[in-house]
């Protein structure tokens, strides 16, 4: 099959980008959607052109590491009935002859470092405000020294499964990182390891996740649709469960 | 089912392939304290050196890379109070590839009251490898095991649990305890992002400096100790030197080198690589592990193979039809009696749960003689011709589902099932899945001793970049575990020892050895964009790819790896006189970014060729055609061959120096694996 | 947000309830709209807790201070996700969002400015229609919606308003933790309709009455 791509490029983060048509030949329904897009690559480089740079890296849909908003939806969906990352989306999904954009992740937080990749670093830096455990290496109970409800240990992985990719940021229309945050405060909120930081994480967290210039969440639902791990939408609420309870508490601001 | 081995004297004095190296001095001593063996660790841990903790911030220690060897050391050295600087060449630390890992964690916890311990799981790990690896080593990972899951359940890891709010544990790779903990299919994952936030933990804390983008291209050593490294800066092309006390390298395998696989498409050698430029031994290279389980190649443009857990084993069977001609035909309509359950008739005692190289060369063997399905790809074969192969294997779970139901085939492999549905377009409900075995994982790697440190003092290497644990053969849910025990345990309390008499003379950028490793980079970078061919990198290293793949891949000959060297060396010479790399340096550049990757992939494969050709014994993961039964099976040669081979780099283009180190057990008896 | 999103919804759902008296007649009506002002025979609504007439006060700034900071909290909200959203894609696909959430920001506006017209209506009586105001608030009312376009605007104002509402409603429980499964989602966006719907039928029945002359004919 053939299709028309309509790429994004923008040589640096200063200068202004502009959407390029490309025509890709031969392309397999078979292959992903970065192998069309490594194919295109191939040939701008035989061709002498610079190749269109994204970001990838496992190919498999666990890394978070690749994204781009295709066809208007972060990570695309073509015809398949999922979400899933970019580089498992595969181009059996697309008709013959598909005219596709394909777009950076648009946010102010995630600045376009070139083509279609985008720092994500702010991401980190939510972490680093209070996305983890005080757990020093060696001073660990056993492992069987906290019971864990079923219940409450599959809430927690359901949430712990997010991968970082910034999609539910590049569809929400307030730009906003809060099903981000919410997975990271849900997962820890629902074991026992994660209570005695609880309430100051959640203020921490938030406090970083606005400080980093992301919007406000206004319970759209953009996010959710569009997360190739279907983080649930409900941990929002459990974000905000957590932030009212902490107003009452004495730990943080 | 094991039997002892009968000494078997084929080998003659000379190593095969001694046209290719020359042969240096034994490694005597590996450096592991004496006594029993279950006292090792412990006394090395009382013997080794300590440093004051109000003098650790004053030591800066380099690590590369963030996963789950690289990121938890980070951070337990960040935790202990040295200056750490950390670097990756992903946007964020949490996207190493560890996070790829399904299956597992083994831990020896002895949780389900089978007759586990810390004894059996160094015992199954040893045997696992096939006797080629260093017990002494392997003794502590199994012993450290069980502190892994402590930690990682007190960082808010979500193992999969039971109703009473335990963990649960499950039987993996073949062995016949309930010892490895699990988090769905999503291990790796959850086990890195514990790590990745205790990292940035100690990020927020300001003992840890985090540097993603930056790829480490040079290692730089100062009179003899590694006390630096130049990196670049992937979205300005900087080169940057930085020193420290001591370095760290924990940068994963180096699978790539066959182009297809189930790493990470980053996925390089090239910190290691330069570390074994500058003089440090490179371990066992040829010992890579092939895994079975994997979803066929589509086609050329594939860029990556996705692995699928091998527990499907446990209820698919595999088949090809008994007749080429039937290869393209719908499997529903093959009957019964024209398929070939090989496995299962080959060896009837373990079937479709064969450990993975027997049920990967198998995989091979029935695509060889041209009975695989699938689609056809293009291959050259020995004599350079052309042909076109169809390469997978079914595995049907037809059987199953009328045994459990739909439903319950759901249950266990639902998320398996799906996957496959979405990379290939087939529902494996209805149709048999296609599977064909794919490089997963490599157990060589740079040489090192019991502290994780290389011959170059200074310079430590942890997780899939060193040699140590796995010898010849990983098994399932270790990679995990020796990642982990690694950063967490081992090397916290084995690097103190080496920087009790830091600090080491202050180093600035004008320093000789910091500036002669800086140019060296920008030179080779010059030298990279000066080519301007007409041939793009990736098919450069697809080449490279199907020439390792055929030769150096799941069955090696003599014959075949000398021609593999021959091919290579001339590749090589291609690749430096045609290769086309677009753009300049001082900006984000992929295309660069990979052309220095593939660079060094050359010579790296060029070195497996070589120590596989050396290696003229059938073992782990590696059939040596020359070295089998008369049934087919693979032949061991504990006589000539019981050793590590440690290569020393003498020059671009000089005879590497094969160093021997020997290996003894003494904790546990040699035994041939046998199937049948 | 939420809080004085909830507080404003309450206040319509009693103004509703207040405006179907009229169905049972002038009296009723009147009496209503006398003892909220504290200008009934009795003391007016609180008294003796509160001097007659205070209460309209009362209620009348803690109306007054919710819309200002519903709207502070909106503009700060826009604010950000206008900060956030830099540059806009070329194409965009919306998966979930309805069609009110996608209008609470523009709408709102469109309706606050309905509210400013309807508040010097029937509260000031500035912008009466029919005329001035001389007879009693039953009459007025009566006056106002026997003019058929004006009923036609407020039947407009009102979709804007129930709209507003239809996402406001489930987004505000949201935002106080109560989305905690899709059931929950479910339940609560129900409710969501049933109150924007109960709203809009409530408001509207009234004024449609009246331009029909089935009341105050």
């Amino acid at each position: 099959m053939n299709v028309t791509l309509r790429v994004w490029r923008q040589a640096n983060a200063q200068s202004e980008g502009r959407m390029v048509t490309y025509q890709v030949q031969d392309v397999s329904p078979d292959m992903s959607f970065l192998e069309m897009l490594d194919l295109l690559n191939e040939d701008l480089t035989v061709k002498g052109e610079e190749p269109v740079a994204f970001d990838h890296d496992c190919r498999e849909g666990i890394c978070g590491m690749c994204g781009v908003v295709i066809n208007g939806t972060a990570h695309g969906r073509g015809s398949s009935p999922v979400p899933t990352t970019t580089c498992q989306l595969h181009m059996r999904s697309f008709e013959d002859g598909a005219v596709i954009d394909v777009e950076p992740w648009r946010a102010g937080p995630f600045p376009v470092i070139k083509d279609l990749v985008v720092d994500r670093s702010a991401f980190d830096r939510i972490i680093q405000a209070g996305g983890y455990v005080s757990v020093n290496t060696g001073s660990a109970p056993d492992a069987h020294a906290n019971a864990v409800g079923k219940q409450k240990a599959d809430r927690a992985f359901d949430a712990a499964t997010c991968i970082g990719c910034g999609a539910c940021v590049a569809a929400c229309p307030n730009s906003s990182g809060m099903l981000f945050t919410a997975a990271k405060i849900t997962h820890l909120a629902m074991l026992p390891q994660g209570q005695p930081e609880r309430h100051l994480r959640v203020k921490k967290m938030l406090a970083q996740h606005d400080a980093e210039g992301f919007g406000g969440c206004t319970n759209i639902g953009e996010c959710a649709e569009v997360c190739p791990k279907q983080i649930p939408f409900d941990t929002i609420s459990q974000l905000n469960r957590d932030l009212i309870a902490s107003l009452f508490k004495r730990d943080g601001k | 089912m094991m039997t002892t081995t009968k000494p078997v004297a084929t080998t003659e004095n000379a190593l095969p392939g001694a046209d290719y190296f020359t042969l240096g001095a034994e490694i005597a001593d590996a450096k592991a304290p004496a006594g029993p063996i279950e006292q090792k660790w412990s006394k090395r841990q009382f013997e080794a050196k300590l440093v004051n903790p109000a003098n650790r911030r004053k030591l800066t220690v380099i690590i590369v890379g963030t996963g789950l060897a690289g990121g938890a050391a980070a951070a337990s050295l960040g935790e202990a109070g040295y200056n750490v600087l950390n670097f990756c060449y992903q946007d964020s630390p949490r996207r190493a590839h560890s996070i790829a890992a399904q299956g597992g964690i083994n831990a020896a916890k002895n949780y389900r009251n089978d007759n586990d311990s810390t004894y059996r799981l160094f015992y199954d790990t040893v045997k696992g490898g096939d006797y080629r690896a260093r017990e002494t080593n392997v003794y502590r990972l199994a012993e450290v095991s069980a502190n892994i899951i402590d930690q990682c359940v007190a960082q808010g890891v979500p193992f999969a649990r039971e109703y009473g709010g335990l963990l649960d544990n499950r039987s993996f790779g073949g062995v016949q305890v309930q010892r490895t903990f699990y988090a769905r299919g999503q291990t790796g994952q959850q086990l890195l992002i514990g790590a990745y936030q205790a990292l940035e933990r100690q990020v927020a804390a300001g003992t840890v400096k985090m540097y993603a983008r930056h790829e480490m291209l040079e290692l730089i050593v100062v009179d003899g100790r590694a006390r630096g490294i130049v990196t670049r800066d992937m979205v300005t092309g900087e080169i940057e030197s930085w020193t420290a006390d001591a370095v760290v390298l924990a940068t994963g395998g180096y699978g790539n080198v066959f182009f297809l696989s189930t790493n990470a498409m980053g996925c390089n050698v090239t910190a290691t690589w330069r570390a074994h430029r500058k003089g440090a031994y490179f371990g066992n290279p040829c010992y890579t592990q092939i895994h079975p389980t994997c979803i066929p190649v589509h086609g050329e443009t594939q860029s990556k193979l996705t692995l699928m857990s091998e527990s499907l084993r446990n209820d698919g069977r595999i088949w090809v039809p008994k007749r080429a001609e039937d290869c393209d035909k719908d499997p529903r309509q093959i009957p019964e009696e024209d398929r070939d359950y090989y496995l299962e008739r080959i060896y009837p005692a373990f079937g479709n749960l064969v450990p993975r190289d027997i049920a990967s060369r198998q995989a091979k063997n029935m695509c060889d003689e041209g009975r695989g399905v699938g689609p056809a790809v293009r291959e050259i074969d020995h004599d350079g011709n052309e042909r076109m192969v169809r390469r997978g294997v079914y595995l049907d779970f037809a059987e199953a589902i009328g045994r459990l139901g739909a439903d319950g085939v759901a249950a266990r492999y639902g998320n398996l099932f799906d996957m496959y549905a979405q990379i290939t377009g087939e529902n494996p409900y209805e149709t048999p899945m296609r599977i064909y075995p794919a490089v997963h994982y490599t157990m060589g790697g740079l040489w090192v001793d019991y502290d994780l440190s290389s011959n170059i003092p200074g310079l430590y290497v942890t997780g899939e970049a060193n040699f140590s644990d796995h010898g010849a053969n990983r098994l399932g849910a270790s990679a995990l575990m020796q990642g982990l025990a690694d950063g967490y345990f081992v090397l916290p309390n084995t690097i103190n020892d080496y920087l009790a008499a830091a600090p080491y003379e202050k180093l600035d950028a004008t320093h000789p050895a910091v500036r002669e490793a800086v140019d060296e980079v920008k030179g080779r970078i010059e030298k990279l964009l000066a080519v301007q061919g007409t041939r793009t990198v990736d098919s450069f290293h697809k080449e490279l790819g199907h020439i390792m793949w055929e030769y150096c891949g799941m069955e090696r000959t003599e014959a075949g790896l000398q021609t593999a060297i021959g091919k290579i060396d001339e590749l090589q010479k291609e690749f430096w006189a045609n290769v086309k790399v677009t753009g300049m340096n001082e900006d984000f550049n992929q295309t660069l970014e990979r052309a220095g990757r593939v660079a060094d992939f050359f010579e790296l494969g060029r070195l497996m060729c070589v120590d596989a050709l050396h290696r003229r014994e059938s073992c782990g993961g590696h059939f040596r055609a020359e070295s089998q039964t008369e049934d087919g099976e693979a032949l061991r040669h504990d006589d000539a061959f019981l050793y590590v081979g440690a290569w020393e780099f003498t020059g671009t283009g000089e005879k590497p120096v094969l160093h021997k180190e020997p290996l003894v057990y003494e904790a546990i008896e040699l035994k041939q694996r046998s199937y049948k | 947000m939420a809080v004085t999103g909830l507080i404003l919804i309450a206040f319509l759902l009693m103004h509703m309830f207040g405006n179907l008296k009229m169905f049972i007649g002038p009296e009723s009506f009147n009496h209503y709209a006398e003892w909220l002002k504290g200008q009934s025979a009795d003391g007016g609504i609180l008294y003796p807790v509160l001097p007659a007439g205070w209460f309209i006060w009362l209620f009348r700034i803690v109306l007054l201070a919710a819309v200002v900071l519903h709207m502070y909290s909106a503009i700060t909200l826009w604010n950000r996700a206008l900060a956030a959203n830099p540059s806009s894609y070329e194409a965009k696909r919306k998966l979930a969002q309805t069609y009110s959430a996608r209008t609470m920001r523009w709408g709102g506006i469109i309706l606050a400015g309905l509210l400013i017209f309807h508040l010097l209506q029937f509260t000031v009586h500035a912008t009466l229609v029919a005329g001035p105001f001389d007879g009693s608030p039953y009459d007025m009312v009566v006056g106002e919606f026997k003019i058929w376009w004006l009923v036609a605007v407020y039947a407009i104002w009102m979709v804007t308003v129930c709209m507003h509402i239809r996402h406001g409603f489930w987004s505000a429980f949201a935002t106080l933790g109560a989305n905690t499964s899709a059931k929950a989602r479910a339940v609560l966006n129900g409710c969501a309709w049933a109150v924007a719907l109960i709203l809009y039928i409530g408001f509207m029945i009234m004024p449609v009455a009246v331009l029909f002359g089935w009341i105050g004919a």
